[in-house]
């Protein structure tokens, strides 16, 4: 085998190593805060934004989403169908949802 | 060098999760398209018959003229270009959990390390007597979208003014427990419009039904004297039929009921698949471990959407969508090694009483003792003083809820 190809088989290596080191990085583990933001996307869109005329929440920064779901749950914003669902969720939910959503960015 | 290339490159693949996903309704779509966004490594396959998914939300709208059959269908090209899906329009015939295969009706096998399975439902054909498939293309009971919501929509415009419309919901468990309440609505509003001097008459198998204050109190107000509603127990439930007379039979034959156009919503079990492939337990729905979804019955294999027994949560589109998602973090979290976070789930199910007029039941799950269970406290009706503003916003948001879920499902 030539140095050349000697130096090829090293980068196909290291190319590999690196190819292996991307998904590894990905396998974290899915969080809570993750499932239940998800949840939230069958009427908002995915991620948030969706073109019809339910109110996008792509993009909100995490202390928005936690000063409204806490508005909705203790009545304190007007919702027709919002304050039943912040109800089902306790502060500390709250914060994971928003701390997930937050990070998603705008989508339009 | 070659070899050590062709090491690299396909070992990757070949390596790669194999997740089939059978059905491409609410349920399968969103769980293929949610296993590719949790993990691009996973193959997935989506099997599914159709090429265009007619959904049974936005179903009773085109019953009442709102919408048009093509604005409730869907297909699957972005789940392939955008989410990398591989689609495949076949249909499964055998389940092979021991194998870990499930073959397809063209011949093709497909090996999997993990299955979700999302058959919906299918009919207790039988449980009228004289009502099978064959009396279902006469009278139709339109409880999977598509050629039948054509078949009802045609009889409602054929139908005189001053005809009666009957509506036979079922006992038991259900799709969509508003969904034939909602149908009652959407007919009284085409009825209403077009031909006024017409009545529906709904023969219930059930004592009472979702949503019920919200819906009488609806029709009251939109359809006075349009709608009658029949309890089981005072002659509602339907025994047999007379197909070619259009005729129902109640209390034991001693009581006829001929109507011009009729809806039969014959009672249902899990999808054909699922009961063919031992899947569903003695009370024909599929049992699974709720917090992940997989079946009890069969290791590997997950059932989602209406077909599976999921504590409180309905046999609902909503449902299954927020099912679709769990199972993939489930699926996902088994092939990465981790447990699976803490349940969550969401049902809202809006239902439109007149165009303007909409009512909303929503709900948030938790696993409490195995079963999923609505948080005390949160969830429920729209409240029944809600002003008219209000309940014209829940119609918009209505079908602002039917392009959400539409684009995350199959967007």
């Amino acid at each position: 085998m030539s140095s050349h190809r000697k130096g090829r088989v090293a980068l196909t290596a290291f190319a590999l190593a690196a190819m292996l080191a991307l998904p590894a990085a990905a396998q974290a583990q899915i969080t809570r805060g993750e499932l239940m933001a998800v949840s939230c996307f069958a009427c908002h869109g995915t991620d948030g934004y969706s073109s019809g005329d339910m109110p996008a929440i792509d993009g909100m920064p995490a202390d928005e989403i936690v000063k409204a779901m806490k508005g909705y749950r203790e009545g304190l914003k007007a919702a027709t169908v919002m304050d039943r669902h912040a109800k089902g969720y306790s502060d500390e939910e709250i914060a994971q949802l928003a701390n997930y959503l937050s990070k998603l960015g705008k989508k339009r | 060098m070659l070899p050590m290339l062709g090491c690299a490159t396909p070992g990757a693949s070949a390596g790669a999760p194999r997740v089939v996903v059978v059905g491409g309704g609410f349920g399968g779509a969103t769980c293929a398209k949610y296993l590719r966004r949790f993990d691009a490594n996973i193959h997935v396959t989506l099997v599914e018959a159709n090429k265009q998914y007619a959904t049974c939300p936005g179903s009773n709208w085109v019953l009442g003229g709102l919408r048009e059959m093509d604005k409730i269908m869907h297909g699957y090209d972005t789940l392939r270009s955008k989410h990398g899906v591989n689609v495949v329009h076949d249909t499964v015939t055998t389940i092979d959990p021991a194998q870990r295969v499930v073959r397809l009706a063209g011949g093709q096998t497909l090996a999997y390390d993990k299955l979700v399975v999302a058959p919906g439902i299918d009919f207790r054909w039988g449980s009228i007597e004289g009502y099978d498939k064959a009396a279902s293309q006469i009278i139709p009971h339109a409880w999977n979208a598509g050629p039948q919501t054509v078949v009802l929509r045609d009889q409602l415009r054929a139908m005189r003014d001053g005809g009666t419309v009957i509506i036979a919901p079922p006992g038991g468990a259900f799709r969509c427990p508003p969904g034939p309440y909602e149908r009652a609505s959407m007919i009284a509003h085409y009825l209403k419009t077009h031909k006024p001097k017409s009545k529906i008459l709904i023969l219930d198998a059930k004592e009472n039904f979702a949503k019920q204050g919200l819906f009488t109190a609806g029709w009251e107000k939109v359809y006075p004297g349009m709608i009658e509603w029949v309890a089981g127990s005072k002659g509602g439930k339907v025994d047999a039929i007379d197909v070619a007379g259009k005729t129902l039979l109640t209390e034991g034959g001693f009581t006829k009921h001929k109507g011009d156009v009729i809806n039969i919503i014959p009672a249902q079990t899990a999808g054909s698949l699922a009961m063919a492939n031992g899947l569903a337990g003695d009370t024909g729905w599929c049992p699974v471990n709720q917090a992940t979804f997989e079946s009890t019955l069969h290791p590997n294999v997950y059932v989602i959407g209406d077909a599976a027994v999921a504590g409180e949560m309905p046999k609902s589109g909503h449902a299954a969508n927020n099912q679709g998602k769990m199972a993939a973090v489930a699926v996902v979290s088994a092939i990465r090694g981790y447990e699976v976070p803490e349940p969550s789930a969401v049902n809202t199910c809006y239902s439109l009483v007149a165009p303007d007029y909409g009512v909303t039941v929503a709900a948030v799950y938790r696993l409490v003792d195995g079963a999923l269970k609505g948080v005390q406290g949160a969830g429920g009706l729209t409240p029944a003083g809600a002003s008219a503003a209000d309940l014209r916003r829940e119609a918009n948001y209505a079908e602002g809820w039917y392009t959400g879920i539409t684009e995350d499902t199959w967007g």
